[in-house]
């Protein structure tokens, strides 16, 4: 049975308050790495909304008819992967054709998209809360703007404390972890107002 | 027999399978950019060709060979071109191998460059002689104890059109512990007139993939791919003075250079002196030759030099390194008025130490030439 949240509240819940990144701690690596240069954050950002949309419907629907009339659930992850590393390299096919500009700006980042951990995630957790198919795009999509908001905050702060004095031992990623923890805090405030299951 | 035992295989081989087809498709139809003109150098050849693969490739597979070390992965930045149309905005991964003025003239790297719609590039006109031949060796033979002298001839009638000093690739096949096909860069010693053989001299590079290959296995009858001609070590149409300097295996170059003078009569028109340098008298070779050469025409000086002569070798020339023995012609021999060109081959330890004894007796950078591969 999907959850009875409702398709808008679960669009909000996945930005803010369930924030991919910052609740749950996924696709960290390139959050930090990245997070750097706030024009390929963009990139990255966007790249991320667009595969994790596409990649979890379509999990959703492999799974659905796939794998649980085959009673083949524990196969998930290899699954979900491979549908993943499909999807993206067919959009970067296809983007490349379509537009140039959009393929120069997501281009590189996409190959890496394959392997981070919040695209897994994300489908992993529509199969855990058993949502419906309006429910998981829904939440991939919302998931992916999410994690575009926090990455763009996250870049915008680090251009501030870049010219900021810091004490040596916490410049660069000492300082990154931090800011990341208080961001963690001032998103999970947001909590009470919206729970998803 | 428990036919569950094959659901799940069949299913993950199943979505893969439909995935892999999904994604042939799409490359089948988004990839397709149909036929697509290259302009070569304003007109002066056009290429149609299909569109979809990068440049680099596409040229190679028109026959028009740019120089790539890497194969295509961006990762040594030789294959560089001008390209005159828009082709977009210069790649990530082409920034690092441009300097300011080439990215303002759009050079870009060959192997970055998807061929999407019609492109007009400028190229070399070198880059049209070079082409993939495929020689049957006719002749191998041992010139000193580890340098072999590979005479290839070269298959169906076709010819090589090179300037004497330049340089041919030679590729081996995969072969022992060694999975991939690999190419080496070798000078040509054979004459430009015998223009379907090319030869070669291969010294012997204790753990060299090609070197090992060409001594131990290479046999006559056999056949090996050659792409030629490359470079810029070629004789400048001068007066000057030739200061020749070579080591080892660096004598295949001069070899060509020197007997394509002959046969163009051209030993008289200007003074050469060539010095090739040894350790000991069992590295010498086409001492006979040179001899002769020396006696027949007056303006040809050779001098072989030993560094480390040993008593049995009776050596009444001279000795020391070839730096030290061509820092004492320049000063005593050679005349000082005329212009000098400084012609290099060898090790690049070799040509650096060369290069600082030709500036110290004042030879310009500019007008000494050479091949740097080792």
């Amino acid at each position: 049975m999907a959850p009875a949240i409702h398709p808008i509240s679960l669009f909000f819940a996945s930005i803010f308050t369930s924030n991919i990144l910052l609740a749950n701690f996924l696709g960290m690596c390139s959050f930090i790495a990245i997070s750097k240069d706030s024009k390929s954050s963009n990139g990255l950002g966007l790249a991320v909304v667009v595969v994790l949309t596409i990649t979890t419907a379509l999990n959703w629907v492999v799974l659905n008819y796939v794998l649980v009339p085959l009673d083949l659930v524990y196969l998930r992850f290899i699954v979900f992967i491979i549908v993943i590393a499909s999807v993206v390299q067919m959009l970067e096919m296809i983007i490349d054709r379509v537009s140039q500009t959009l393929y120069l700006s997501l281009g590189i980042f996409l190959p890496l998209i394959t392997v981070n951990c919040a695209i897994l995630g994300v489908s992993l957790f529509m199969e855990i809360r058993q949502y419906s198919f309006i429910q998981s795009a829904i939440y991939g999509f919302g998931s992916g703007l999410g994690w575009w908001l926090a990455i763009m905050a996250l870049s915008a702060i680090r251009k501030k404390t870049e010219k900021s004095k810091v004490h040596a031992g916490l410049q660069g990623a000492g300082l990154t972890f931090i800011t990341i923890g208080f961001m963690a805090m001032a998103f999970i405030g947001f909590a009470g107002l919206l729970q998803v299951q | 027999m428990n036919l569950a035992y094959f659901v799940a295989p069949l299913a993950v081989s199943g979505i893969s399978a439909a995935l892999a087809a999904l994604i042939s498709i799409t490359d089948r139809i988004v990839n397709n950019y149909g036929e697509v003109t290259i302009d070569v150098n304003s007109g002066s050849k056009k290429l149609e060709v299909n569109g979809g693969a990068n440049l680099l490739v596409t040229l190679a597979e028109s026959g028009i060979f740019v120089p790539s070390a890497c194969g295509g992965r961006g990762s040594c930045g030789e294959c560089k071109v001008k390209v005159n149309s828009d082709v977009g905005p210069h790649l990530p991964t082409e920034i690092p191998y441009l300097d300011k003025d080439q990215i303002q003239n759009n050079v870009r790297l060959s192997c970055q460059v998807k061929l999407k719609t019609d492109i007009g590039i400028e190229i070399p006109e070198y880059l049209f002689k070079i082409k993939q031949y495929t020689g049957t060796v006719e002749r191998i033979r041992d010139v000193t104890h580890d340098i072999k002298e590979v005479y290839f001839k070269l298959d169906d009638g076709q010819t090589v059109d090179f300037r004497a000093g330049q340089y041919g690739q030679i590729e081996v096949p995969p072969y022992d512990k060694v999975k991939d096909r690999t190419q080496r860069a070798y000078s040509m010693s054979s004459v430009p007139s015998d223009t379907n053989h090319v030869e070669f001299l291969v010294r012997l590079v204790p753990g060299g993939i090609v070197t090992t290959y060409v001594h131990d296995r290479l046999k006559e009858g056999e056949k090996m791919k050659v792409i030629a001609p490359f470079g810029e070590f070629y004789v400048r149409e001068t007066d000057a003075t030739m200061i020749c300097v070579a080591g080892g295996s660096g004598m295949a170059p001069f070899k060509s250079i020197f007997y394509d003078f002959i046969e163009k009569d051209k030993m008289k028109d200007r003074d050469i002196w060539y010095f090739f340098g040894a350790r000991t008298k069992k590295d010498l070779f086409y001492l006979d030759e040179l001899e002769k050469m020396q006696n027949e025409h007056e303006r040809f000086h050779f001098v072989a030099a030993l560094s480390e002569p040993q008593p049995e070798d009776e050596w009444e020339g001279e000795t020391g390194l070839i730096t030290e023995v061509l820092g004492r012609y320049l000063k005593e021999e050679i005349s000082q008025e005329k212009p000098k060109e400084g012609y290099l081959c060898g090790s690049p330890g070799m040509l650096d130490a060369c290069m600082a004894v030709m500036r110290e007796h004042g030879m310009t950078e500019d007008k000494i030439y050479f091949d740097k591969f080792a």
